[in-house]
């Protein structure tokens, strides 16, 4: 009669510690590559109440423009433009773009006056990943309007190696 | 290191509304990039830019990180009178450079 062997025969681990050293193993490795830091949907808001503080913000005026589809995180081209009649008495102060995932949430903020005779401007920024970007503009009478756009991002920018 | 390219119309009508762009060559280093050694590569941006019209500021920038390598803008101006439009980058480790380029109103 052949001899029957019971599962805890053999030395060694078991099936379930080899199972579980395995779970173990990826949810760490899982933990560090959630590590790097990141800009959080928080840390934007906070960016944003430095600029506007308690002012309540109000949805449209400003127009934001990004490619909806990346490739290239180390350049996007931005545009950002505000609904204004740009003279003495009502015009745009400043505009501040934001985002939520870069190492950090501000990007840019530029001034200008009446005398830019159009609330509009051009650059190119970095995304580190797929994103919400977000526009404040502050006008003349202390109002603030903003305006967000998705963005998804291929090759990110700013957190490769060397 | 650091060579600006303007673009400037040399030519304007009173009160037009005129396209102003500025590039500057500079790295743009983020402060958040690792070497393979594991050393971080230390900050080094343009942290600000400054466009005046005649000794008047008509724009300004704050830069961070976030803003590509060789830093970009394009925006607008009246065109009041003829003169020179100066632009001033600054940034960490001392860095400051500027550019000039006049413009004649008729």
């Amino acid at each position: 009669m052949p001899q029957k062997h019971s599962p805890r025969d053999h030395p060694g681990p078991t099936r379930r510690q080899v199972l579980n050293q395995g779970l173990t193993f990826v949810g760490s490795s899982l933990a560090l590559w959630i590590q790097p830091a990141r800009a959080t949907p928080e840390a934007m808001r906070a960016a944003m109440r430095n600029v506007t503080g308690e002012a309540t913000v109000g949805k449209g005026k400003v127009k934001i423009e990004l490619p909806a589809l990346v490739e290239s995180g180390n350049a996007v081209p931005l545009s950002v433009s505000v609904a204004s009649a740009m003279t003495a008495t009502d015009y745009v102060k400043s505009i501040h773009v934001f985002n939520e995932r870069n190492p950090q949430p501000n990007v840019l903020g530029v001034r200008l006056g009446p005398r830019a005779g159009r609330a509009s401007f051009n650059t190119r920024i970095r995304l580190a990943d797929s994103q919400t970007v977000v526009a404040i503009a502050e006008l003349s009478d202390g109002s603030f309007w903003s305006e967000s756009v998705d963005v998804i991002v291929t090759l990110p920018a700013c957190l490769e190696t060397l | 290191m650091a060579h600006p390219l303007l673009s400037v119309p040399g030519k304007a009508k009173r009160g037009e509304i005129v396209e102003i762009k500025a590039l500057i060559q500079h790295e743009m280093e983020t402060g958040f990039r690792v070497t393979n050694d594991g050393k971080t590569i230390p900050r080094d941006i343009i942290t600000e830019f400054l466009c005046k019209y005649n000794d008047e500021e008509v724009f300004r920038a704050q830069l961070f990180p976030a803003m590509s390598a060789n830093p970009f803008l394009s925006f607008f101006t009246t065109a009041t009178e003829s003169g020179t439009i100066v632009f001033e980058w600054s940034g960490d480790n001392g860095f400051f450079a500027t550019a000039s380029a006049s413009i004649s109103v008729e």
